[in-house]
């Protein structure tokens, strides 16, 4: 099963195992602070924000055009910013680390 | 105020809705220790409802996928789901509610998200029409999902054109139903968008394959052998096997209107969500707030309303000096279609229709009165709702020229005027 981990603004490091659904779905099932997805994983809220490790940015690659544009919403968007209810659970995101935005 | 048998502080929340859950997790969040108990007569877990009407519908797993928190973040921030459990009055003189069975339950500090319902309207028939169905519970969205594939060939006809209606109309498409939609306004979504905007939905539509019908007031209903008769009151007729019913809401204001809680259109609240008691607040889609951006009392059915009024609830009942002061927003998804809007088009004397140059499934629709941009419509354009969103918050002042030319990049440069 892929594992990611999610490290919050509180500096807690917490690891998880997915096996379906979104990076974001995964976050609020295990209750990562910081991680809202009020619009249910739709793109249109950009509460998901998460800064991807820069060594993984080759695992989940670039944001989509509507995602890049919602990202910028937030202040404190940079180039590996990413709305994580837009990483689908795969193999390939074995290892992840992402850092919750403020 | 201490609960005087226990000492230890109870909230009572009255909706496990999108308002009520993100507010007991917010009020964790402030610090409260005292207990926190949410009703709601829904035996489901709580979950997101926008998307019943579009993803939920079309997917073809039974399993509930949009749970707004996972059972174990309930158990871990000490929150009590009393699921299945209607709440039948409340004792504002005793501070308590009694549900159904009976039981009475003290509160210090009580919460009503009690949402709204789908209001039926009154026409001839319809209560002995056979497979009408609304749709704002989960179990509204398994049964009309289970009816629909239990025979594609079932004709679905959906009375109203609003987003709900039209959600449900490109939900069904995508499954293959035929679907036909009967407007009784001029226009499909006339009471919350633009001319433009409508005429864009209604070719959307059409083009997908739903019959759109406006100027049809459904006067009455006729079924023989599971097929209903759908009659006008210009005399036309439709016929469907199934018909949902997409013809607004009434808010859920019984509980408080009957405490004695002050009522207009909606539960009528101050900036930090309270209502005329200083132990009870009310939140989301039933309140009837102020919004100190365009200064206008305004009810709002949405997800950013019950999110943020949670927040401002909770941080209030913690003893914070709070405002509720958002910028509202929405989205709607229907086919392959963004629509996204932000702020509130009320007092409009301009709008301005950006077109962008790559596709015309792209393109912006800016409301102003007269240099003060209040809201923007956008569609497939998350661009131009960041923009609006930014410009409307801070009160920019909207470069029009730049704004209508499309050869020009739709960016904070070109769009602002210099001061």
């Amino acid at each position: 099963m892929p594992k990611i981990t999610f490290i919050t603004s509180e500096n807690e490091t917490i690891s998880v195992e997915g096996t379906s659904g979104s990076v974001m779905q995964l976050a609020v099932d295990n209750d990562i602070k910081g991680i809202d997805g009020d619009c249910g994983g739709v793109c249109s809220c950009a509460t998901c924000h998460v800064f991807i490790h820069p060594d993984h940015f080759e695992k989940t690659g670039v944001p989509g055009e509507i995602e890049k544009d919602m990202l910028e919403l937030d202040d404190n968007v940079t180039e590996y910013s990413r709305l994580c209810c837009q990483l689908e659970i795969s193999d390939s995101l074995d290892g992840l680390i992402v850092t919750v935005a403020q | 105020m201490l609960n005087e048998n226990t000492k230890v502080p109870i909230c009572l929340v009255i909706g496990a809705s999108h308002a009520g859950v993100n507010f007991a997790f917010s009020l964790r969040k402030q610090g409260w220790t005292g207990s926190i108990i949410i009703f709601d007569k829904d035996p489901e877990t709580p979950y997101h409802r926008p998307s019943l009407s579009k993803s939920y519908l079309t997917s073809a797993d039974e399993t509930n996928n949009n749970l707004l928190k996972s059972l174990e973040s309930y158990e871990k921030e000490n929150i009590t789901l009393r699921l299945g459990v209607f709440v039948k009055k409340i004792d504002r003189i005793n501070n308590t509610v009694i549900t159904e069975d009976g039981a009475i339950h003290k509160y210090d500090k009580l919460v009503i998200a009690t949402g709204a319902r789908p209001l039926i309207p009154p026409i001839k028939g319809l209560d002995k029409a056979t497979e009408v169905y609304t749709l704002r519970t989960a179990y509204d969205a398994t049964t009309i999902r289970r009816k629909v594939k239990e025979d594609t060939n079932k004709r679905v006809l959906i009375i109203g054109g609003g987003y709900i209606g039209l959600e449900i109309a490109a939900s069904l498409r995508k499954l293959g139903t035929s679907v036909t939609i009967l407007e009784r306004e001029s226009r499909i979504l006339a009471r919350v968008t633009s001319p433009m905007m409508s005429q864009f939905f209604y070719d959307v539509h059409t083009l997908n394959g739903a019959q759109i019908h406006t100027n049809k007031n459904v006067s009455s209903i006729t079924s023989i052998n599971y097929t209903n008769t759908i009659t006008c009151d210009d005399s036309t007729s439709y016929e469907a096997e199934l018909i949902i019913l997409g013809t607004g809401i009434i808010v859920n204001t019984e509980l408080a209107k009957d405490a004695g809680v002050q009522i207009e259109n909606g539960i009528k609240v101050n900036q930090a969500c309270q209502t005329n008691d200083k132990d009870i607040y009310a939140i989301g889609d039933c309140t009837f707030h102020h919004n100190p951006h365009y200064n206008l009392f305004v009810r709002l059915e949405s997800v950013q309303n019950a999110v943020d009024q949670a927040k401002i609830a909770a941080a209030s009942i913690c003893g914070k000096e709070v405002v509720y002061n958002s910028i509202p927003w929405f989205w709607s998804d229907q086919y392959d279609i963004k629509l996204q809007m932000v702020g509130l088009p009320f007092d409009c004397n301009e709008t301005i229709i950006r077109n962008e140059e790559e596709t015309t499934y792209k393109f912006s629709i800016w409301y102003f009165h007269n240099d003060e941009l209040l809201a923007v419509d956008a569609i497939n354009n998350a661009k131009a709702y960041v923009l609006g969103t930014k410009s409307i918050k801070e009160h920019l002042k909207i470069n029009k020229t730049n704004l209508r030319d499309s050869s020009l990049k739709l960016n904070l440069a070109n769009l602002i005027l210099k001061k």
